[in-house]
């Protein structure tokens, strides 16, 4: 089973959410996600400014095998992509709960994070998709 | 829960992740589908293709037969072991599959056909034998091992003694040899240089042990198709099929045109087509924004639109390559429809990269 870290909040769509003590968020993919997608190749993350709806497609990772689109968990505005994935975007599977973090954003509603599943309910998540 | 190849154990144990690819549950990588790519092309690296279906063809008049039945002309093969790349095509001059077949004596010729096909190759070419009096054998208690690298040949030399090294030492690229019940053939889907050795089931778990003991890193099917890609290596049902020609398929070479009488199927319609014209040709491509080429983007060219029939990341050359079926007009430089936008791709000839190094 892949490590699911307990601070965090995830997708069903495999995207992780950490909440920042400035108030914005930092979002990737689950080490599940880069575990199935294999070596990543490329990385397009979305440019700062950019306005997200929950559930929109705002950034590529792309493996050897396949593209994937990374949806915003919540809406919010773009305060930056990570950029130094496009010269290193083996770093979502070496680190994709650190280094391998894809953007960070500003919520359009703190309250938002509410409804997205902790810890627990995503392990459950991973166990059902295993059967 | 699909077909297991004799190896079937010894992938699990190694941790690779399978799938199934033609009814076959194989291996798609073993933890790093980039890594056994590198490992291809720097060191050695071996690949369980058990699942290929090996043919064996016996009678008088096989080398009539195979007159009758490949594009390519059995007749370049004139010394015992030596083998030949072709087409086997139907009536419309479509492409039913390729193979390698390779010449043992004058009774006796094996083939090597795809697995996805296995069964409407053996009814094509058991159809097609009717009149030449053979005997056609599936060798499905054969094991294939590919073991591919610029380390790949002298590491299995090494495992090998005496007259059986001195043999397998002395074969030229594209010819192979007879050691008892195992065949060594100097042939391959990666570009680089090393063996196709076919063995009994077996024993096939052992000598993929020997292997990997030695350092040979198991790789799976996905740098497989990466490596055959660089190496310009058309794979069957994805850059050409039954629709397609040779002429279509970047595979004119292959076709032997000479002696003229030689009456191979598919041949008038070839013809026709040559003499009316090919429309459409294959070509490489190289992505020169950032993103990755997939099979089936739209590519547009001054000439009218083509596709993409084989796309992915070069982990050698570090950017996107692909092959794509276009307007024979084509020029230097297309788009490509990458997931809603345009981006700038250059025509290459295929190989991009041959021997370990790039060439475009």
């Amino acid at each position: 089973m892949s490590e699911v870290p307990a601070d965090l909040k995830y997708t069903k769509s495999h995207e992780w959410v950490r909440a920042n003590d400035d108030g914005t968020v930092t979002i990737g993919i689950t080490a599940h996600a880069q575990d199935q997608l294999g070596d990543m190749v490329y990385v397009e993350a979305p440019e700062a400014g950019r306005t997200l709806e929950a559930g929109e497609a705002c950034a590529v990772v792309e493996s050897v095998k396949a593209a994937s689109d990374v949806y915003a968990p919540i809406a919010g505005d773009v305060v930056e992509g990570n950029d130094a994935l496009a010269d290193a975007p083996e770093t979502v599977n070496n680190d994709p709960f650190g280094d391998g973090w894809i953007l960070r954003l500003t919520p359009a509603d703190t309250g938002a994070l509410d409804g997205l599943m902790d810890a627990a309910a995503y392990q459950e998540l991973l166990a059902a998709e295993d059967h | 829960m699909g077909k297991h190849t004799p190896l079937y154990d010894e992938h699990v144990a190694a941790g690779a992740k399978m799938v199934d690819f033609a009814g076959w549950d194989m291996p798609i990588h073993y933890g790093s589908q980039l890594e056994e790519h590198h490992a291809v092309r720097r060191d050695m690296g071996m690949f369980d293709v058990s699942h290929m279906t090996v043919v064996d063809l016996e009678g008088p008049r096989v080398r009539d037969f195979l007159h009758h039945l490949l594009a390519n002309n059995v007749d370049k093969l004139q010394k015992p072991g030596k083998a030949l790349y072709s087409c086997m095509l139907n009536e419309h001059g479509g492409v039913i599959d390729d193979l390698i077949v390779y010449f043992l004596d004058d009774n006796f010729f094996r083939m090597v056909v795809n697995s996805a096909t296995r069964d409407k190759d053996l009814a094509w070419i058991n159809e097609q034998a009717h009149d030449f009096d053979l005997t056609i054998t599936e060798r499905p208690e054969l094991a294939m091992v590919a073991v591919q690298g610029p380390n790949a040949r002298g590491h299995v030399l090494g495992l090998l003694e005496g007259e059986l090294r001195a043999r397998v030492e002395a074969l030229k690229p594209f010819v192979g040899c007879f050691a008892g019940d195992w065949f060594f053939a100097r042939t391959g889907y990666t570009g680089e240089d090393g063996f196709e050795i076919m063995l009994p089931a077996a024993e096939a778990a052992a000598w993929w042990s020997t292997l990997a003991g030695g350092g040979v890193r198991p790789c799976g099917l996905g740098a497989r198709d990466t490596l055959r890609l660089e190496a310009g290596m058309s794979l069957y049902g994805t850059d050409m099929d039954e629709g397609i020609s040779p002429l279509e398929a970047a595979l004119d070479w292959t076709v032997a045109w000479e002696p003229a009488q030689r009456d191979f199927v598919g041949r008038p319609a070839l013809e026709a087509q040559k003499a009316a014209g090919v429309t459409r040709r294959l070509v490489g491509l190289v992505l020169l924004d950032k993103g990755v080429l997939r099979n089936h983007q739209k590519v547009v060219t001054e000439a009218g639109e083509g596709e993409i029939t084989s796309g992915s990341f070069s982990p050698t050359l570090g950017k996107a390559i692909a092959l794509a079926r276009v307007p024979a007009a084509t020029g230097e430089r297309v788009q490509v429809e990458v997931r809603g936008k345009l981006l700038d791709a250059q025509v290459v000839k295929p190989p991009f990269v041959r021997h370990g190094k790039a060439l475009v």
